[in-house]
């Protein structure tokens, strides 16, 4: 592999007595879209959440191993100037109750643009790149509660692009859509990998299958397997990752 | 024979008889002041000071003094109050010190009113040496209706989702930034709401002003934050038991002027609560 933009070494981490991730070693490549699956409760999300340090909200929350981005110890950088480098799409479509225009604008005024055409040059770009532009560009002081449910989760796409980070994470992104927006994001998420590294979690096993270079199977807080997606889902190395694709459980 | 059915009709009439009987002293205590003050409700009694030892004219250095000192009560309460809070809500962890200031805050809303007045007395009046003045007597209001304004924003705050928050802090957005930004504008209208309680409160108390600002009767209006001046309760409680042969009139007046003061402040909470709740689309 080329060198890593995630190197993530024996991460463990727990919730007050509860350990979420057990001791998960991986590298995640430049430029690749890894889709994570697993049952709920297997550590995805917290996992995701690790890259860009959301877990530390929680208080009782407690880490141990190595996580590296680009090689630099990621939880010695400056917080917020790493989330500005990995930015999240969250599960449910989570607009700020702004409109359009100033949800995409948002991150990028909070780290001092001022310039009035350039934040309208980077809120169009995001927009365009989130394949949202030609929908919204006659409303975009309208609020965005507005927008459909897949309007908004492309919309949340645009503020996360506008930033212009170097990682996605992707938390369940089409949990709560149809399969038409669904199809729209994933979209999105292919053209996007020539320019962003991709991390997805998801609970669609079909949507991995589709959009990821790389799949992990998590459970119970352990990594189970990585291979090329090709791999995990025709010839798994562990019978538990079968079963799970398989729809066995989970 | 027990009927399940009749049973429930008993249940349901003492119920509302006990629902009823919280709105009749609303109601009778409204309608007897408005019978009995609307009246001697006039140009002059708004606009001029008491007469004949306050037995005539009007009760406008009241009305005035009551306005200063809930300014001023503001005016120190809802910024510490509403630091207070986010420092609460956004910063503090919970332990000792966090549980210590919580139950600071809930004791000092169980303190009476009159223990205030006699610790705005001791603290302000003696000890500062503001005297008996308009600045103790806000001081003193203030820290009464402190606990309100930090009750009312800290639960402003905690309503706006937390995923706001997460969304805010993802993008690499300051903590700061995002309470800046995004936490304290949606929660302005519930903080509102606390501070035109904490404003009614303030102008209905007569036992914090009884030893920190009061005046018996003073004709000319305060000139400065360190003169005393009359307030409608005190003026209320004074024509009532201190002078003899006050007409009923003037006295339900005062009363009818005081509580439309802060009748309509709590209504004001009331518009821009609903008016909040109309538009908070989450």
């Amino acid at each position: 592999m080329v060198d890593p933009k995630f190197d993530i070494k024996d991460l463990s981490v727990w919730f007050g007595h509860l350990q979420a991730l057990k001791k998960v070693t991986l590298a995640i490549a430049p430029n690749e879209i890894l889709s994570i699956i697993g049952p709920s409760n297997s550590g995805k999300t917290t996992f995701l959440r690790m890259l860009n340090r959301l877990n530390a909200l929680n208080l009782s929350f407690r880490v141990e191993g190595e996580i590296r981005i680009d090689g630099v110890d990621l939880l010695r950088l400056d917080v917020e100037a790493l989330r500005k480098r990995v930015g999240m799409v969250f599960a449910l479509p989570l607009s700020l109750p702004l409109s359009i225009y100033d949800n995409v604008a948002y991150g990028v005024r909070m780290h001092g643009e001022k310039n009035k055409k350039k934040l309208e040059g980077r809120v169009q770009a995001a927009l365009e790149e989130a394949y949202l532009w030609e929908e919204v560009k006659d409303r975009l002081q309208e609020s965005a509660f507005k927008l459909s449910g897949g309007q908004q989760q492309r919309l949340c796409i645009a503020r996360t692009l506008a930033v212009e980070p170097e990682v996605i994470l992707f938390d369940e992104p089409c949990s709560g859509l149809d399969p038409i927006s669904t199809a729209k994001v994933e979209d999105a998420m292919l053209k996007l990998k020539s320019r962003y590294t991709i991390v997805l979690v998801t609970n669609n096993v079909k949507q991995a299958a589709r959009v990821g270079d790389r799949t992990a199977f998590f459970l119970n807080g352990e990594l189970i397997e990585l291979d090329q997606t090709e791999k995990i889902f025709t010839a798994p190395h562990d019978k538990r990752t079968e079963d799970y694709i398989l729809g066995k459980f989970g | 024979m027990r009927n399940p059915y009749r049973t429930q009709k008993i249940a349901f009439f003492f119920l509302l008889l006990s629902t009823l009987l919280i709105v009749v002293p609303v109601g009778l205590i409204v309608v007897i002041i408005i019978q009995k003050g609307l009246p001697a409700i006039n140009w002059q009694f708004l606009s001029e000071v008491p007469q004949q030892g306050m037995r005539a004219g009007g009760i406008f250095p009241a009305i005035v003094g009551t306005f200063y000192l809930v300014s001023g009560a503001i005016l120190f309460a809802l910024p510490i109050g509403l630091l207070a809070a986010v420092y609460l809500t956004e910063y503090a962890k919970d332990n000792l010190l966090t549980r210590i200031i919580k139950l600071a805050i809930v004791n000092l809303a169980g303190v009476p009113s009159v223990v205030y007045g006699l610790f705005g007395f001791a603290l302000f009046v003696v000890f500062f040496k503001f005297g008996a003045s308009i600045l103790s007597g806000s001081l003193t209001l203030g820290i009464m209706i402190l606990p309100v304004i930090i009750t009312t924003s800290v639960e402003a705050l905690e309503s706006v989702p937390a995923s706001f928050r997460e969304v805010s802090l993802s993008l690499g957005v300051s903590k700061w930034q995002t309470i800046r930004n995004i936490v304290l504008p949606n929660a302005v209208p519930g903080i509102l709401t606390g501070t035109i309680l904490g404003l009614g409160r303030a102008a209905g108390e007569t036992a914090p002003i009884l030893f920190t600002v009061a005046a018996f009767y003073l004709p000319q209006l305060p000139a400065s934050i360190f003169d005393q001046a009359m307030a409608l309760p005190y003026h209320l409680y004074v024509i009532s038991t201190q002078v003899p042969n006050v007409d009923e009139k003037v006295r339900y007046g005062t009363a009818f002027v005081l509580l439309a003061l802060v009748l309509s402040m709590n209504l004001v909470a009331i518009v821009i609560r609903s008016k909040f709740r109309k538009k908070k689309k989450w």
